[in-house]
């Protein structure tokens, strides 16, 4: 031992890649950010891009105003399946907005540092995506006007009031409270920021702008105190809180009787999923954005494959939950359970059963391998195979387990119509519009965060010796 | 403006001395703070948990807010629930009993969720004294680089042992960068 000591060791190779790249401080990350949205120069990709966006979201406009005037008959939703698109689309954004909160809450209390380059834009991405979801309920009652006694509690001259034993009321609450929840934190985090934008804009306009919004923010010792304490306990309130919402998603279905969706595992594979398939939607923006910004310093190779694994991992839990409910459908003996795997599996729309065991469970296994995960290209690809494959995963557990429930005669079939599809590659466009005014108008990464991670941030070591000196 | 005592004496807000690093300027603090300053502050551009330790901010209140939140929303949501379910409103939903507790769990947990961190949000804002868009400090030179890459240190002219000449010599044995006068 003691000639071990002695022989000098080479400085330790990294297994993995920095969270930041060499040669950041801290007035080279705040430029870096901040130039992003100060420039008067606003690059003519995103305008291609943002008016790609906004005629999408036009036509989600378009096709919700027709719905409006001539009710839900335009989508292809009838009985048997009188839970179409609509709802599969609904939970897929709801699922797409696990991740930033996951990202932002859960990495923060396990001190994972990675998180800080990626948790601002996770975040921006979950409130967008949440706020596409809460359309679709919205939208799926045709007359919302009509709908919203008996979705919140408010006195009405009807003088009636919600079921609060009912898993969609739980629903509504358990949703308005995650997109008030994700603001406040979303916002909670933005403020510093929004000083340094306020400090750093040229424009009248921009100074006034985020001045307002900066409330006066002045980093004083103080202040970031009790930030910090802010910041950490809305961490500790949203990590049960975003287990919970797709928890409450899942009872929509497993509270109700229906073959395929009455199972106790759901609570748990729901939120898999979720996580699942919201950090495979933060690679599929993340990867381009960074090459577009030029912040592969920022975003580095170590963000990458540290969602990866958790793609993975996530995805196994994924695939236990589809293993675990084709073994219940036969040890449980119940004969429409049976049934109703065998339908999906091999029935009339088998196919899209078998796309989705192959988005969600046989192409994420190539991220076992490290070559694949740095593969930059390929992780994008796999990311965007599992998007689709979450939404199919939604796909088959509404509607197909709707086709075919317990009586043959009231069997059915159920196709989209153009509306229907107009409406979700809507959602898409007002999503994507969502994104590219965020990148323009606030920092898409948390400049204070990454200033803590600069070299130049550490304290050293004879400061401990100066608390010494000085502490009573 | 009083320039006698209290609030604003020399007619300034404090000395504000600047620092490159937030070492040279959480030391400061704590030598500042075992001179015998207490009213002073450290503004820097991330948060430097050393730094509130330093000027003997220990204790805030953000918890207490949260807490109380909880409380509110958690019971005024049942209590909602059972006003609604069992006084004003009882529906027989497969006999089950209008004050059917465990069916409201879920609303009872997103409601306590919902009012602890609009209390935190709201607490922390309130704690800070924020909105508040004027403030002394913002008048140094140099301040808007607090947001960016400069440490500071404000000793408030309301400080007992604050004088306009013997606090300015000390800030200087610190080796700040530089040292103005903040005025109100």
């Amino acid at each position: 031992m003691a000639t071990k000591q002695i022989i000098p060791q080479p400085p330790p190779v990294p297994l993995e890649p920095a969270v930041i790249g060499p040669g950041q401080n801290f007035a080279s990350v705040t430029e870096k950010i901040a130039r992003i949205v100060l420039t008067k120069h606003t690059p003519l990709g995103w305008i291609f891009g943002f008016l790609i966006a906004f005629g999408l979201a036009n036509m989600l406009m378009s096709v919700a105003g027709y719905l409006f005037f001539k009710g839900v008959g335009i989508w292809g939703i009838t009985i048997p399946v009188g839970w179409g698109f609509a709802i599969v689309n609904f939970v897929w954004w709801i699922g797409i907005g696990h991740a930033g909160t996951l990202i932002s809450a859960i990495l923060l209390l396990l001190k994972q540092s990675w998180r800080t380059s990626i948790n601002r834009f996770a975040e921006a991405m979950t409130l967008f995506a949440v706020a596409q979801a809460g359309l679709f309920p919205i939208l799926h009652t045709g007359r919302p006007w009509l709908a919203i006694y008996w979705l919140f509690p408010y006195p009405n001259t009807m003088n009636i009031w919600p079921q609060f034993r009912s898993p969609l009321i739980w629903d509504v609450f358990a949703v308005s409270t995650y997109a008030s929840v994700s603001l406040m934190f979303w916002f909670t985090g933005l403020i510093p920021d929004l000083a340094t934008l306020r400090d750093n804009a040229k424009s009248r306009f921009g100074q006034v702008f985020y001045g307002l919004l900066a409330m006066g923010w002045r980093g004083s010792a103080k202040h970031w105190h009790r930030y910090e304490t802010a910041y950490l306990l809305l961490a500790g309130i949203s990590t049960p809180l975003v287990l919970s919402v797709h928890t409450v998603v899942s009872f929509d279905f497993a509270v109700a009787v229906l073959p395929g969706w009455h199972t106790t595992i759901f609570p748990p594979y729901f939120v898999a999923g979720a996580i699942y398939q919201g950090f495979a939607m933060v690679l599929t923006l993340m990867i381009p954005l960074r090459a577009a910004y030029g912040l592969k310093g920022l975003v580095t190779m170590r963000h990458i494959q540290n969602m990866s694994k958790v793609m993975l991992a996530t995805g196994l839990i994924v695939a236990y939950g589809y293993f675990m409910e084709a073994v219940m459908s036969w040890y449980s003996g119940a004969k429409f359970e049976y049934f109703q795997y065998i339908n999906r599996s091999t029935g009339p729309m088998w196919w899209t059963y078998a796309l989705l065991i192959l988005c969600n469970i046989a192409t994420p296994q190539l991220l076992w391998f490290r070559r694949v995960r740095a593969n930059v290209p390929l992780v994008w690809c796999i990311a965007m195979v599992i998007n689709v494959g979450m939404w199919l995963e939604r796909f088959v557990i509404v509607v197909v387990s709707l086709t075919r429930d317990f009586m043959p005669s009231s069997w059915g079939r159920y196709i989209g119509t153009r509306y229907d599809w107009a409406t979700f590659i809507g959602t898409l466009g007002f999503f994507v519009l969502l994104i590219f005014l965020f990148i323009r108008f606030l920092p898409m990464i948390s400049i204070f965060e990454v200033r803590s991670l600069v070299p130049e941030a550490t304290l050293g070591h004879d400061f401990d010796e100066v608390t010494s000196e000085h502490t009573p | 403006m009083n320039t006698e005592e209290g609030n604003y004496r020399y007619g300034i807000y404090g000395l504000l001395a600047e620092f490159d690093t937030p070492k040279g300027m959480v030391h400061a603090a704590e030598c500042a703070h075992s001179e015998g300053y207490r009213l002073m502050d450290c503004y820097s551009p991330y948060p430097i948990d050393e730094a509130a330790d330093a000027i003997g901010f220990k204790k805030n209140r953000v918890s207490l807010c949260t807490l109380i939140g909880g409380i509110l929303g958690g019971s005024g949501g049942y209590s909602l629930m059972y006003w609604i379910s069992v006084i004003d409103y009882p529906i027989n939903i497969g006999g089950r009993p209008f004050h059917s507790w465990p069916a409201f769990i879920p609303v009872l947990f997103e409601c306590t969720v919902l009012g602890s961190a609009l209390a935190t949000l709201v607490g922390m804002l309130a704690l800070n004294g924020l909105p508040l868009p004027y403030h002394p400090v913002f008048n140094a030179p140099n301040f808007s680089r607090a947001s960016k890459d400069k440490f500071f240190l404000c000793i408030e002219a309301k400080d007992p042992k604050f004088s306009l000449t013997e606090s300015r010599t000390f800030l200087e044995s610190l080796h700040a960068t530089s040292i103005v006068e903040v005025g109100n």
